[in-house]
């Protein structure tokens, strides 16, 4: 493989592409709501039709709106139908030739999607992720051929760290400071891992672009591969994700055959190879120590840090640790330079973030917008806010993250912003809460998440979130004291203080930011 | 699932077992494989047993502890068998904010069982799960490996009983 093959794989794409195409979401929401059978009534309707050389039906991934999924979109006519089922098949192919679609029409300028910038998404919902060859025709493995050929690995560092770009994974650390760091280290055998364990509840990015658009990861930890040293990568993924497993092992073994990934990789001394690894249900397993311990076959039990898994990571080694959106940046900052990439967002945070925007709110699904945008823009104005409701509070970071009551919507959103507030950016999840849901009782059910997931190495976390979990209660059953709201609050520093990873020094946010912004339903329940 | 001992069912037991003896090869006894291999035992199995884990635990050089203590940590292995069929509701945030729990109330009364155990007549296994990643349609719940969406108590307790009646 040179660059001319790739030309002509991209070529021949484009000219197999049938002049119509109708993309139907495939990926896990639309799925759950039978998009697979819209899927094919639509191909057997182009057949009957006779429309064989004109329209073509192409499984994509999410294209974002998936709470009125399936959803078909008919390009180039821009005509978007949601929550589609099989028997509209045939009428939304006799709209093409002037007939009227029995399917609900949906708005493709609505705010939900006109006030997205994608980067990382960008064709997600395009491209059919199981064929490479779609992947070629946008553009795809060039970043990786410019990599190679027209820049050093130092060079490759350089841009990144110029970017700006910061994990996506939660940390929000740097990231070319990261691969400097791994850069640097001495050793011939070096690692990537890509972190898809996306243990938090609520939030299912990660899970969209792996399923939607695997290739662009790859690309993204073979370039990663290149700037640090390493020629071989692991991804992690979590078992409950079978389908987003399905497509990447598909991407792999493609991205093998078409000579991108494997040995000597664009006829360039440099090699690239790429395993999966499943997980098997801990959240965790996403702390960056704890994953290398599952990779290893262990349990994932974290341990102290320094040193870092820059320094000694898996088998030993220094090993780079990033996000799946984190990876999935990498193209485009490669391509389109780090000067463009920083010119997005804010000082401190630049370019786009995923949200997964869930709970009470009217427009469900995920949006991709740049760094520094209001909540009140991405929850009232895209989200549509709550129906028949008010906003009560938007929670964000998961459980480490906290709870931000309507008053603070003007509040940007970027990595430093959300930590003055109590809360946290976190991996990209957002929920919506309305009037109905008691903060006490939301407070109470990250606790019970914490003290489930808890490996119990550390006594603060693994006894504190029992604790903690028992005041709340106590408190719901209404046979707590002023007393136990000092202890509470006393009890969440402590384990902030002295937990060892960052399960337990986060697992008290949830519930500090609800007794910060919603006190009163604490004292309420006083006996 | 009946619970079969290898010694008891040897025919069938031996074709199981080989599922396991390929994915230790593959591993060439390394260690590292222990995750993978249970899952695969997992899979034909349907639950990890103790001589299963013994077995395992042989094939890697490795301490049964060991393996028990790995077998354990992950929520996803059972040591116990399940049911014919399993209902895992998501009790992630945006599935508990949409109700998720007043589906597994509903179901926890109808089928007379505590999440995590299976109902008396060994049909269904009621499990929950920290987010599946279908947020967008919650409240979620996967019947038999295929998710549904957008359910309430009612809706749900009519897909188990689809489900009893295939
Ligand atoms: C309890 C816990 C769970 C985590 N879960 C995840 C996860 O699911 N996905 C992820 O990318 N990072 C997760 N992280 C953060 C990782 O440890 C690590 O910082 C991250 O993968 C680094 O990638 P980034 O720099 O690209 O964000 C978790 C951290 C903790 C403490
Ligand atoms: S803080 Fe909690 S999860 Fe982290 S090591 Fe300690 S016990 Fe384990
Ligand atoms: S899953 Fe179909 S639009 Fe998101
Ligand atoms: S919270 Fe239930 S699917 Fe994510």
């Amino acid at each position: 493989m040179d660059l001319t093959k790739l030309q002509a794989i991209a070529e021949q794409e484009k000219q197999r592409q049938k002049e119509i195409r109708l993309h139907c979401c495939t990926s896990t929401g639309c799925q759950a709501a039978e998009s697979l059978q819209v899927k094919d009534n639509l191909k057997k309707a182009i057949e009957k039709k006779g429309l064989g050389d004109r329209a073509e039906v192409i499984g994509v991934g999410c294209m974002g709106f998936c709470g009125r999924g399936p959803l078909v979109q008919v390009e180039p006519q821009r005509k978007l139908y949601e929550e589609v089922t099989p028997a509209d098949a045939e009428s939304i192919i006799d709209a093409l030739a002037g007939g009227t679609a029995t399917a609900v029409e949906g708005d493709p300028d609505h705010p939900f999607f006109a006030r997205q910038m994608r980067i990382v998404r960008q064709h997600s919902g395009e491209i059919d992720p199981e064929r490479i060859e779609e992947y070629i025709a946008v553009g795809g493995y060039q970043a990786l051929y410019k990599a190679l050929y027209e820049m050093t690995p130092a060079t490759v560092v350089e841009e990144i760290t110029k970017s700006g770009l910061r994990g996506r994974g939660g940390g929000g650390y740097p990231t070319g400071l990261k691969w400097a760091t791994v850069a640097k280290m001495p050793g011939n055998q070096k690692y990537i891992i890509c972190n898809a364990d996306e243990g938090d509840p609520g939030a299912f990015m990660d899970r969209s672009v792996l399923e939607s658009d695997p290739h662009l990861v790859l690309e993204g930890m073979a370039i990663a591969g290149y700037a640090v040293g390493a020629n071989h990568g692991y991804i992690y993924v979590r078992a409950e994700y079978p389908l987003a497993i399905k497509r990447l092992q598909r991407a792999i073994q493609q991205a093998k055959q078409n000579g991108v990934l494997g040995a000597q990789i664009f006829e360039s001394p440099f090699d690239f190879k790429i395993d999966i690894r499943i997980g098997a249900g801990a959240f965790v397993c996403g702390e960056e120590t704890a994953l290398i311990h599952s990779i290893e076959g262990g349990r994932g039990n974290p341990r102290p840090r320094p040193p870092y898994p820059a320094q000694t990571g898996l088998r030993g080694c220094p090993t780079l640790i990033n996000n799946v959106e984190s990876f999935a940046n990498i193209k485009a900052i490669i391509t389109k330079g780090a000067d463009w990439y920083a010119s997005i967002g804010t000082d401190n945070s630049k370019g786009t973030k995923i949200f997964a925007l869930t709970g009470k709110i009217q427009n469900n699904g995920l949006i991709e917008v740049p760094m520094g945008i209001t909540l009140r823009e991405i929850v009232i104005e895209m989200g549509g806010g709550v129906p028949d409701g008010e906003v009560k509070a938007v929670q964000t970071g998961g459980p480490s993250g906290g709870c931000i009551p309507a008053s603070l919507l003007d509040t940007p959103v970027d990595y430093d912003s959300l930590i003055k507030i109590g809360s946290m950016m976190g991996s990209g999840g957002m929920v919506v809460m309305d009037q109905d849901t008691s903060m006490v009782e939301v407070a109470q059910f990250y606790m019970e998440f914490c003290r489930e997931e808890t490996c119990g190495k550390c006594i603060p976390c693994r006894t504190g979130t029992v604790q903690l979990h028992n005041l709340l209660t106590k408190l719901l059953d209404k046979r707590a004291t002023t007393q136990d709201l000092e202890l509470m609050e006393s009890l969440c520093q402590m384990v902030k203080e002295t937990s060892l990873c960052g399960l337990g020094q986060t697992a008290p946010n949830p519930v500090l930011s609800t007794w910060r912004y919603f006190r009163e339903e604490y004292l309420a329940l006083i006996k | 699932m009946v619970a079969t001992t290898p010694a008891k069912k040897e025919a069938k037991v031996d074709k199981r077992f080989k599922v396991i003896d390929v994915t230790l090869k593959r591993h060439n006894g390394n260690p590292e494989g222990l995750i993978e291999v249970l899952h695969k035992a997992q899979e034909s199995f349907g639950y990890l047993e103790e001589d299963v884990l013994t077995y395992i635990a042989r094939g890697l050089k490795l301490p049964l502890s060991q393996v028990y203590g790995v077998a354990t940590f992950y929520h996803l292995f059972s040591l116990k068998p399940g049911g014919v069929h399993t209902c895992i509701v998501c009790m992630g945030t945006a599935c508990y904010v949409k109700g998720a729990g007043k589906i597994i109330a509903n179901l926890e009364e109808k089928l007379g069982v505590k999440v995590g155990e299976t109902s008396a007549d060994g049909q269904v296994s009621l499990l929950s799960a920290r987010c599946i990643g279908a947020c967008g349609i919650a409240p979620a719940v996967v019947f038999d490996g295929t998710v549904a969406g957008k359910l309430d108590p009612q809706s749900t307790w009519a897909k188990i009983e689809e489900l009893k009646g295939e």
